[in-house]
């Protein structure tokens, strides 16, 4: 990978990443950011093409009906009406799609229309489009169509849709269980046998959903005179779509162009394929017209994905020092109707018991994990996929654990976490660490919050009746994902990223990358590699992303992949580069390339530092002077580099959140006074964008932990679809939140050393206030084992209200 | 349904357009004015971002309707900035990276404003509250609150 002299670039004392002028590290301000500060940002919604109609859909009120009579004749002889449309009118040219990955052995979906045919299965799907020439027609319109419905049974619950007996929903499957997964590693009844002590609980996670500020929308613009379809789509995911829309409607990849624009909030939301956006695709095939779609706030909550909705029965094994003898794990989740394409239904199952007890050392495990079809809208993968209920249950457990032991929950971890100085370490499951620091990371959070000054203070408030609570929550976060993953599945979804980077005519450096840009500051971290690497003031590097036809083939954006995957491209591309204008600059100064640097946007002789050229003069005796270039030298000023990280299946982070919050024993209320986090990401390119993922992450999961849940009736009717009723944490609620680094711990898979960050705040973050609270309620022996953790949970916790079925909590699924 | 005409004051500048009686003020910007800055992230008055001032109060555009313009001064976010120069708030928010995607960011900068208008030194509880109507997904807020007190506390030296 690195090779600096098969590149030809002089040897430095100094690395790439830490030459004087490095902007790796450095916490930039992201230039992209003054569009969208000066109100100029350009989003799906704000686009307008000529000829424009706009859809909208007839969702199903029931979470299960047959489907009779559709009567659509008031609709379409409504005012600027121009189609109205239903299942079987777009079924010749969008066939059904089928959301399974081969290396999910046995799982099993059905087919997904993108207009539902002959029955619906959840509340939101769509059944009817309506094309008018506003938006706010086509809405209208919505409302004059009528259909005979018969309601059937909703199957609600994952339980009852596993039960023996139970309605099939999709009969050709046989029966209601889309994957199920077990592992089984060491002795684990033996274990048990042996314990000093053994935990049990079961924990249930109510349904969330993503509730991206911009909605999801489409604008489809399908010219018949080139053939070329062009998507608009608020994505994380343009290469992927093209793929998928390719296979969809049977167009050759290099006729169709997905562009992301500004992505106003996507959190894994956006990555995957929905009907109502395919039927915008087909009927602006159809028609030969651009269509758009944006949903508004409603229709989201019922027809973005949903997420989380899992109950897990955890049980752990101790000895009498406190070292864990074995976990035990039982996940089950309802899904949906159908499992999500193409990334399917079934992983954020698969990470729960691929991620139990994953900073710890544990000899044995076994595992079930469980996803079955129900009548609720689909689920499928948002923000640290399987994380939080992972991480919630190992550390929770891992608070009872110490709690029967008198140990405190510090030390408990301490005798626990994987040791510093272990790596490589491959865990009981199978998990390649290449590199962690757990120990240094809890020593750093434990220093940061002052613990002992925290717990004296919490002691002597508890004798005033003030229940304050520490939680702690150490975590691994999957990062930087390599090719065994999707792409061996069967998905076109690339592990690859590429960067193409070009000097431009004033010397400036244009950047295409394969990463797009939701906010995060993805265009800015690629930028500094390359303004470092070339050794250029960022100013003068532009970057590309969001275009299929405009950036490398690549991976896109999840999995917190973008900085250390596209970056490390990004760092091979720029050397590239720099590689050739030295080459050319050697040739016509008549020097060897390697007694040449480039320094702060000139080439320079390496050793004096003596300017020679301005990249400007370079760039335009190369494009436009070529005839004064000497004989055989190459007029390259354009590279390009892919990178793949291949030696581990993912980068994997580590670190460790802590909350300290208080409890109203009286009302239920608890009241966040702090949190913190201590994470390791490797290299760290932009301190200051670390921190805001980091933050805006555990913002998220404090959501998941607190407030956000899908509550849904014994009917499959979500009874808050609306963002009054929906919870989503606001400014007045959240605490200051502190952030701590260590020396951290960079993949050496990549010259640049970076892993992930974008998950990590919402990995734990429900574990640390979940184990908060429960710490907050010691003293009355009472717990909770669910999310979110309302007033109404905590006052059943506390025996001030009726408990519900099994653990005080939300209905699940 | 007869359109309405309608004369009001937008970012200073007289302008006048034509709505249908339900239309929302939020329709009239995004459409017909083009001011797409304002963003409509639910409809209901629970997001804020559309927030806009009418004759400088603070109102979601969204549930306001155009007609009710007749006369009013309106300021949106794409009056915030003074030609090339920031405005303080948006210039603290570029430097602490107070936002991410951008969607909530033009209601948040307009609330955010339309606080230090008539309260230059907010505390940040005061900040926190004024700002509960203000969804933002994705940066926890925290960075907001901070660029906001930052805000207030340079403005103040500024015109001492």
């Amino acid at each position: 990978m690195s090779g600096s002299a098969a590149d030809g670039v002089p040897a430095s004392p100094l690395s790439y990443l830490d030459r004087p002028n490095s902007y790796i590290g450095r916490s930039v301000a992201r230039p992209n950011a003054r569009r969208l500060l000066a109100g100029q940002g350009q989003y799906v919604g704000d686009i307008v093409l000529a000829r424009m109609l706009h859809v909208a859909f007839y969702r199903s009120p029931h979470a299960h009906a047959r489907i009779g009579r559709i009567d659509v004749a008031a609709a379409a002889a409504s005012r600027e009406v121009v189609w109205v449309v239903t299942g079987a009118d777009i079924l010749g040219i969008c066939k059904p799609w089928v959301g399974v990955l081969g290396h999910l052995k046995g799982m099993k979906s059905a087919p997904q229309p993108a207009l539902a045919l002959d029955r619906v299965f959840a509340q939101g799907e769509p059944i009817v489009a309506v094309v008018a020439r506003s938006q706010a027609a086509a809405e209208d319109a919505v409302q004059k169509i009528a259909v005979d419905f018969e309601a059937l049974p909703p199957l609600t619950e994952p339980e009852a849709a596993l039960a023996e007996g139970a309605p099939v929903l999709h009969p050709e499957l046989g029966d209601n269980l889309a994957f199920e997964r077990r592992i089984e590693v060491g002795a684990v009844d033996a274990a048990f046998a042996a314990a000093a002590a053994v935990v049990e609980d079961t924990f249930d996670f109510a349904r969330q959903t993503g509730v991206t500020l911009e909605p999801r929308g489409i604008v489809a613009d399908y010219r018949a005179a080139d053939g070329r379809l062009t998507l608009y789509q608020s994505s994380q995911a343009p290469h992927m779509m093209r793929a998928l829309m390719a296979r969809q409607f049977g167009l050759p990849e290099s006729d169709i162009r997905v562009v992301a624009p500004d992505i106003g909030g996507s959190f894994g939301i956006k990555i995957h394929c929905y009907p109502d956006e395919m039927a915008t695709v087909a009927l602006a095939i159809l028609l030969k017209r651009p269509v758009k779609f944006v949903a508004d706030r409603l229709e989201s909550f019922v027809s973005d994905i949903h997420a989380r909705g899992h109950r897990v029965r955890g049980r752990m094994a101790v000895d009498a020092e406190g070292r864990i003898l074995a976990f035990v794990a039982d996940a089950l989740t309802g899904v949906g109707p159908y499992s999500a394409y193409p990334r399917t239904s079934a992983v954020e199952a698969n990470q729960v018991i691929n991620l139990i007890g994953g900073p710890y050392v544990f000899p044995a495990y076994r595992a079930r994990a469980r996803v079955a079809f129900q009548n609720k809208v689909v689920m499928s993968q948002y923000r640290a996929v399987g994380h939080p209920i992972a991480c919630t249950v190992t550390e929770a457990l891992i608070d009872r654990a110490a709690a029967a032991l008198g140990l405190d929950p510090a030390e408990m971890r301490r005798r626990n976490l994987i040791k510093d100085d272990a790596y490589p370490v491959t865990s009981a499951v199978g998990l390649k660490f290449e590199g962690l620091s757990h120990h240094r990371a809890l020593a750093k959070m434990l220093e940061m919050m002052d613990y002992e000054a925290l717990r004296a203070e919490q002691a002597a408030l508890r004798a005033r009746g003030i229940h304050r609570g520490i939680g702690l929550a150490s975590f691994i976060e999957i990062t930087n994902p390599s090719p065994a993953f999707y792409g061996a599945g069967g998905a076109p979804i690339a592990a690859q990223d590429g960067c193409a980077i070009r000097l431009d005519p004033e010397g400036g450096l244009t950047l295409q990358a394969s990463v797009g840009e939701q906010g995060q500051g993805t265009e800015t971290v690629l930028a500094q590699i390359a303004a470092s690497v070339f050794d250029v003031p960022l100013a003068r590097v532009r970057v590309v992303t969001g275009d299929t036809d405009t950036t490398p083939q690549g991976g896109d954006n999840w999995a917190s992949r973008a900085a250390g995957i596209a970056g490390e491209a990004t760092l091979q591309a720029t050397k590239a580069l720099k590689a050739n204008v030295l080459e050319i600059a050697g040739a016509l100064l008549q020097m060897p390339p390697a007694r040449l640097d480039i320094r702060d946007g000139k080439v320079v002789e390496a050793a004096s530092g003596a300017a020679r050229f301005d990249l400007a003069e370079i760039a335009r005796m190369v494009y436009f002077r070529t005839d004064a270039l000497p004989e055989g030298v190459k007029p390259e000023l354009m590279a390009t580099r892919h990178y793949v990280p291949r030696g581990y299946p993912f980068a994997f982070t580590n670190g460790v959140q802590a909350s300290y919050l208080e409890v109203d024993t009286a009302t239920g209320a608890v009241t966040l006074l702090k949190h913190w986090v201590v994470e390791d990401c490797g290299t760290v390119i932009n301190p200051l964008l670390v921190a805001e993922q980091l933050r805006g992450g555990i913002v998220q999961g404090i959501g998941g932990a607190l407030y956000e849940e899908c509550v849904y009736d014994e009917q499959g009717q979500m009874q808050n679809a609306n963002m009054a009723d929906y919870l989503v944490p606001m400014a007045a609620e959240m605490p200051d939140i502190e952030i701590g680094h260590v020396a951290g711990t960079p993949t050496a898979e990549s010259e640049l050393g970076a892993k992930g960050t974008g998950e990590a705040g919402v990995a734990a973050a429900p574990a640390a206030v979940l184990n908060a609270v429960n710490d907050a309620l010691r003293p009355f022996a009472a717990r909770v084992t669910a999310q979110p953790m309302t007033p109404e949970c905590i006052l059943r916790a506390l025996g001030k209200l009726p408990s519900r079925r099994g653990a005080a909590g939300p209905a699940f699924g | 349904m007869a359109k309405l005409h309608i004369s009001a004051t937008v970012n200073g500048e007289p302008t006048e357009f034509l709505c249908e009686p339900d239309e929302t003020m939020l329709d009239v910007l995004r459409g017909p004015l083009g001011l797409t800055g304002s963003k409509e992230g639910c409809g209901s008055g629970d997001c804020g971002a559309c927030s806009i001032t009418l004759d400088g109060r603070l109102v979601c555009s969204c549930l306001m309707l155009a007609a009710e313009a007749e006369g009013a001064d309106i300021r949106t976010i794409e009056g915030m900035a003074e030609g090339d120069t920031l405005h303080p708030l948006q210039r603290k928010f570029l430097e602490m990276a107070a936002l991410q995607c951008g969607i909530c960011t033009p209601g948040m900068l307009v609330a955010a404003k339309a606080l230090l208008d008539r309260n230059p030194d907010p505390s940040e509880s005061e900040v926190r509250y004024w700002l509960a109507g203000n969804l933002c997904r994705c940066t926890g807020y925290d960075k907001i609150v901070r660029a906001v007190l930052e805000t207030a506390a340079e403005m103040r030296e500024a015109v001492r």
